[in-house]
């Protein structure tokens, strides 16, 4: 071991109280830190969960045309921003086979499903209901959205004949299993289908409102045969999709919207959380910083006399001053190792007493050991530079003043 | 009197405290050259400036004016860091106040200045410093912290300390100063013995006229001037 070790190890075993306290100091703050990111990771990553459970990652649509050719079509014309949007018509992605396989090739794209959707109504009796159609290639859709996982009755099985509807809209229409219902829209196309499966998705307007078809039944009945309305896609990193949505919209010349975007408010919500977050880090490593630094201090006055023995049998500056920053960072280190257990076992014992009444935790906290490695990293360079100013102020101590003092 | 052997030379040095104000003038042109080998005593009295002469002579301070030279060679225009260097390697200290540092044993204390020049301990190191804590009479008590030792013994370890990288010259202020006379009159004989062995030069400050009488030569100082 070298001796600025042993020097820097011998004086924090002998001042026991005060690397206890500076020791405790760092164990309470990594802890907190932990504590705090691992029930804020958590928290935000159960609501992103949540929220994408019926989301794509990237929705690709027809690109805005009509606007466009407005505003091509006479430039003197000062464009006012009020350019309306044609009324009804669905348009369709053109191609879209082809963009479709396209998109499938890239690396970051994990799955690709078309969708046709469109308003219509839902009539069993007399009971007639609005819905949003949503024609889909069953296959691709579930590895969008993990339907089957919400199946509440039947199954997720939608063919010519078969639909499956809202556990809400069903309670609605009045229908169980195998009833009939008919789907009807504004112009007047129909058809009957069959309720093969009933889910729960837990968002109510969804609840009410989707109504799966197929692909070509949805077409027909909003007469956009041989077309799609939209591309779902779904991204491998979740984080990316603004990215690759502006990638995909400059490359496929569609519009493309990221969940993040549709999500803009929760995306606030979620940045301003841990924006706090880091605020009250931020302010927790600092004091642990001045208490480490006016301990330090103390103590390096204490060695004053140490320091000038060592200094009269050869030790140079330089070492002195490595010594107490040791310290720091023996300090720094073991709190964070201790401040990493405390943190962890917080968050467990929260996460084993905050439970909703059917047994699942509250938060689902998260741990991770990139997260201990940050935290660590974090402290022990922190506690380092509180250790700069004292170790400095040791390194500068007169021999003279130190040996002639007793 | 040969140029070539003096351990450490010192040419008309001046020493003062305090720059403007209040200044104290100490010493006042101290001429004085110590030969390999001598064993010389410092007296004086109390406030006379020996402790301020011998922290000088050991680096640890810089005279206002003068010259000091070790084994032939001017200090100076050297750095801090090249004095600490030069300490390290020619110079063994004895304080009035023993100054061991108390967190470590006093096998360890010894091992000290070996481990500051060799950067990290060894067995070697050890031997050595079990050796020279040996010839101080302390061999029982190598593992003992300088808390659990009595004055003496703690000026012993000390002793052994300064010889531990066998340094040219040996600076000792007041080692026997709060020890009883038997005490006293041991360790007076240790370091006289470790000077006949090895040739170990000698500047020892002590109030006791008996012990300087026992010394090859006296060096008086009164304020501030050498007398004899
Ligand atoms: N840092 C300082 N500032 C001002 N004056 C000082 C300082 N250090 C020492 N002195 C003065 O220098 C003079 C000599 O002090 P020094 O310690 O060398 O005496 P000494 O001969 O060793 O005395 P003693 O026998 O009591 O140890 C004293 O008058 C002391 O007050
Ligand atoms: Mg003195």
């Amino acid at each position: 071991m070298r001796i600025e070790w042993l020097l820097a190890l011998r004086f924090l075993r002998e001042g026991r109280a005060q690397t206890f306290f500076m020791l405790g100091g760092v164990t309470m703050g990594v802890g907190v830190i932990v504590f705090l990111t691992s029930l804020i990771t958590g928290l935000q990553r159960s609501i992103i969960e949540k929220t994408l459970g019926t989301q794509a990652h990237v929705v690709m649509r027809p690109p805005d045309d009509e606007a466009r050719r407005i505003i091509k079509a006479d430039r003197s014309l000062a464009v006012s921003a009020n350019v309306e949007r044609r009324a009804q018509r669905l348009s369709s992605i053109l191609q879209w086979q082809q963009i479709m396989r396209d998109l499938e090739k890239r690396p970051e794209v994990t799955a690709v499903s078309p969708l046709v959707a469109g308003p219509s109504f839902a009539i069993r009796g007399s009971a007639t209901k609005s819905v949003a159609l949503m024609g889909i290639d069953p296959e691709r859709y579930t590895r969008i959205v993990p339907m089957p996982s919400f199946m509440k009755e039947g199954e997720f099985r939608v063919t010519a004949n078969d639909t499956a509807i809202g556990i809400d809209l069903a309670r609605e229409l009045g229908v169980t299993l195998g009833d009939k219902i008919r789907l009807q829209t504004a112009d007047g196309r129909s058809e009957t289908v069959t309720v093969a499966g009933i889910f729960d998705v837990g968002i109510r307007d969804l609840n009410r409102r989707w109504v799966f078809i197929t692909l070509r039944s949805a077409q027909n009945l909003l007469d956009l045969v041989g077309g799609v309305s939209s591309l779902d896609v779904t991204v491998r990193d979740l984080f990316t999709a603004e990215i690759i949505s502006e990638q995909l919209a400059g490359q496929t010349g569609l519009t493309a919207e990221s969940w993040m975007k549709t999500n803009a408010q929760l995306m606030v919500g979620l940045k301003s959380q841990s924006a706090s977050s880091y605020l009250i880090q931020f302010f927790v490593i600092i004091s642990v910083a001045f208490g480490i630094a006016s301990v330090l201090v103390v103590s390096v006055i204490q060695k004053t006399r140490e320091v000038g023995i060592l200094r009269a049998m050869g030790c140079s500056r330089r070492r002195i001053q490595r010594i107490f920053l040791l310290q720091g960072g023996v300090v720094g280190l073991t709190g964070s190792l201790l401040g990493s257990g405390l943190g962890a076992l917080l968050v467990t014992f929260f996460a084993k007493t905050a439970i909703n009444p059917d047994g699942t935790p509250v938060f689902p906290v998260v741990l991770e050991l990139n997260m201990f490695l940050i935290a660590a990293g974090v402290a022990t360079i922190t506690c380092i530079l509180a250790a700069a100013a004292p170790a400095a102020r040791a390194a500068r101590l007169d021999p003279v003043v130190a040996i002639r003092n007793a | 009197m040969t140029e070539t052997k003096a351990i450490i030379q010192l040419t008309d040095v001046h020493k003062q405290y305090g720059s403007d104000g209040i200044t104290t003038k100490v010493l006042h042109g101290i001429d004085l050259t110590l030969q390999q080998g001598e064993f010389t005593a410092l007296i004086g009295p109390s406030g006379s400036g020996k402790s301020t002469l011998l922290n000088i002579i050991g680096l640890l301070e810089q005279p206002t004016s003068g010259i000091i030279e070790v084994q032939g060679s001017k200090t100076g225009l050297l750095s801090e860091d090249e004095l600490t260097a030069v300490r390290g390697r020619s110079l063994g200290f004895v304080f009035q106040f023993h100054h061991l540092i108390p967190a470590f044993s006093a096998l360890e204390n010894v091992m000290m200045p070996l481990m500051l020049a060799q950067g990290r301990p060894t067995s070697a190191q050890r031997l050595r410093a079990e050796e020279l804590l040996t010839r101080v009479g302390l061999a029982d008590r190598l593992d003992f912290k300088p808390g659990k030792l009595s004055g003496g013994q703690q000026q012993r370890v000390a002793i052994a300390r300064a010889l531990a990288l066998n340094p040219p010259l040996i600076l000792a202020d007041e080692p026997t100063g709060n020890l009883d006379t038997a005490a006293a009159d041991e360790i007076f004989k240790l370091l006289r013995e470790v000077n006949q062995d090895s040739g170990t030069t000698f500047l020892i400050v002590t109030h006791d006229p008996r012990l300087a009488g026992r010394c090859s030569r006296v060096v008086e100082l009164v304020d501030g001037r050498i007398v004899t």
